[in-house]
């Protein structure tokens, strides 16, 4: 379980990275996306994977670190209002500077 | 606990929340509510500031939660030295914002407040996550305020910025949460002392963490080669926004100080001097990256986005240096080198008006009205950001040069720092001359630059020759700040232990 998490955080890391040094501006807030979608998943195992414990400590039962799950909420509210915020620009960027590439020119192939 | 401490985050605060409130309200209310907030923020950050003087560092636990499971915030020299700095220069920008720049979008007070909320929250903050979260509020503050106003160059720059920042922060969150599933906490206090004993097999995961926690608060304290996105984002947004970015590089640099001094401090073990081998020389490399922009640049803003790149360099380099006396000259440098970057992007932004369509850019212009006015301001401002005695820089620079000479690295800090002052003293000449001197008759008419739209920029350049009047008493309390950030024991205990009441002088 622990080997298949840390794979899928690492291909979401790997394709976030090579989608945000794309030139232009869609694919890179895809990879700016999955970059954020990887550091949940990560803060969310760094309190280590338990099954079937719940976050609530009681007396006699074993119960899982809440504290990440604090910590990823808070990451996720705050990574979907940069998105958000990250897509608007773009669509600014793509009116005013008349086309889609970040240096707001094209470059000749 | 004394609430003071909480002052300088719910004011802003607060402010920002009645004035997003009041947005329909005339202009003359919700200027009149940001200026007076803003000046009660002074009022604040210098109380608080006199009370830790006397009384030592304050610790205050929201909700009453003991470390490290409640979040503290920590009043020690250093932040709330800081919080006073912020809260000095954001009164001066105000001012210059009120004359009218403030006018080319609905929200700019409304941001201004909320920035000033992220940045005395990072500054007092003792909790990393709380970092990360303050990081965020200031930057989101800041990507507003970059863009206000609109114009292609300033789109693209802010485009470049804030994508940057975005990868910033999710390292940010990689390096939090790689300290967190080693060392089962994120208060500070309580991460360094369990950084003194972390085990072996982790030691791996704990460096790589602190050295992704430095990468970030480099991108932010531009520090060389990640400096590359500060002189298209500063230099061309608003005057007063970039004159309040002065202050943003320093947060990057303030968090570096706290993580070097108190998490990977000579005290902390097995990654004690973690920073050590990169601090230095990039420090050193920033400032010759910036010394060559500020030779190369064609436009005063410009200019002063460079300068902004020198003094982020020449600051980590006193940083780098350690020791009391190199922390000491380094504070006395921020303070000295905040000001003079946002006087200059304020003088900057005066005579971008005054000059017409030539704009700020450093060729011949038309010949300006009250241009000795304007020129006195720029040769006091020029003469402190360069370095030159007697005014705040050169003490700065002689510190600093002075704490490097027992270092074994003393040749290459004087010959780097002393050739960029020299060669940063002539690009600032070459730029008065062609500002002032050089007259082009053919120029469009000047508009005549208001006296009052000065005031800001003269009220910077005052507070820079007042840190020379009382270079003393700021010196010492900067001695007595940097003798607090090489003896970490009476941060941690104050934290740790509630008992001890505030952190001993």
């Amino acid at each position: 379980m622990e080997a298949l998490i840390a794979i899928v955080i690492g291909v979401l890391t790997a394709s976030g990275v090579y989608l945000s040094l794309r030139g232009r501006t869609f694919p890179m807030v895809l990879g700016l996306t999955l970059m954020s979608y990887a550091v949940n998943l990560f803060l969310f195992v760094m309190g280590r994977l338990a099954i079937g414990t719940p976050p609530i400590v009681r007396e006699g039962a074993s119960y899982a670190d809440p504290l990440p799950q604090a910590l990823v909420l808070t990451a996720i509210v705050i990574s979907f209002g940069m998105t958000a915020f990250v897509v608007i620009l773009a669509l600014r960027a793509r009116a005013e500077l008349g086309n889609d590439h970040v240096d707001g020119e094209e470059y000749p192939r | 606990m004394n609430h003071l401490v909480i002052a300088p985050l719910l004011l802003p605060l607060l402010a920002g929340t009645i004035l997003l409130l009041l947005r329909s309200y005339d202009t003359p209310v919700r200027r009149g509510l940001s200026v007076l907030a803003t000046f009660a923020l002074v009022g604040i950050s210098l109380a608080l500031l006199l009370h830790v003087a006397e009384h030592g560092g304050q610790v205050y636990r929201l909700g009453n939660w003991a470390a490290p499971f409640g979040i503290v915030l920590v009043a020690d020299r250093l932040a709330v030295t800081m919080v006073l700095i912020t809260s000095v220069l954001a009164a001066c920008v105000v001012l210059y914002a009120v004359r009218g720049s403030d006018h080319a979008g609905r929200y700019f007070h409304i941001l201004f407040q909320m920035q000033l909320f992220g940045l005395n929250g990072a500054f007092l903050t003792g909790d990393l996550f709380n970092l990360f979260v303050f990081f965020e509020i200031l930057l989101i503050a800041s990507y507003g305020l970059l863009l206000h106003g609109g114009g292609r160059k300033r789109t693209r720059a802010g485009l470049h910025y804030v994508v940057l920042n975005l990868i910033g922060s999710t390292l940010f969150l990689f390096a939090v949460g790689a300290l967190y599933g080693v060392l089962g906490t994120l208060n500070m206090a309580d991460l360094a002392q369990r950084l003194s004993a972390v085990p072996a097999e982790d030691l791996g995961v704990v460096r790589a963490a602190g050295l992704l926690l430095f990468g970030v608060f480099a991108l932010k304290a531009a520090l060389a080669p990640l400096h590359l996105w500060l002189p298209g984002a500063y230099g061309h947004t608003s005057a007063p926004v970039a004159a309040m970015f002065a202050i943003m590089t320093k947060v990057g640099a303030y968090a570096i100080l706290r993580v070097h001094s108190l998490m990977f401090g000579p005290d902390a073990g097995p990654v004690a001097g973690l920073l050590d081998p990169w601090l230095l020389p990039l420090a050193l490399l920033t400032v010759v990256a910036g010394t060559f922009g500020i030779l190369a640049s064609q436009r005063l803003a410009e200019q002063a986005a460079y300068l902004v790149i020198v003094s982020a360099g020449t600051l980590l380099t006193a940083f780098g240096l350690g020791g009391a006396d190199a922390f000491a000259a380094g504070l006395y440098y921020l303070a000295h080198s905040t000001f003079a970057a946002a006087a200059l992007f304020l003088l900057a932004g005066v005579l971008s008006h005054a000059r017409g369509t030539t704009g700020d850019r450093l060729v011949a212009g038309p010949a300006l009205p009250r241009g000795q006015l304007l020129g006195g301001l720029f040769l006091l401002i020029a003469l402190a950001a360069s370095g030159m005695p007697p005014l705040s820089g050169f003490i700065g620079k002689w510190l600093i040069l002075q704490a490097s000479l027992r270092e074994p690295n003393m040749a290459w800090v004087l010959g780097v720092l002393l050739v960029s002052s020299l060669l940063g003293i002539m690009a600032l000449a070459r730029s008065g001359s062609r500002l002032f001197l050089k007259i082009d008759e053919n120029a469009v008419a000047p508009i005549p630059a208001r006296v009052g739209d000065l005031a800001a920029p003269a009220a910077l350049a005052i507070a820079g020759i007042a840190m020379v009047v009382y270079a003393g008493p700021v010196y010492e309390f900067a001695q007595a700040t940097a003798a607090q950030l090489i003896q970490p024991g009476g941060y941690l205990a104050a934290v740790l232990q509630p008992a001890t009441g505030g952190i001993a002088q």
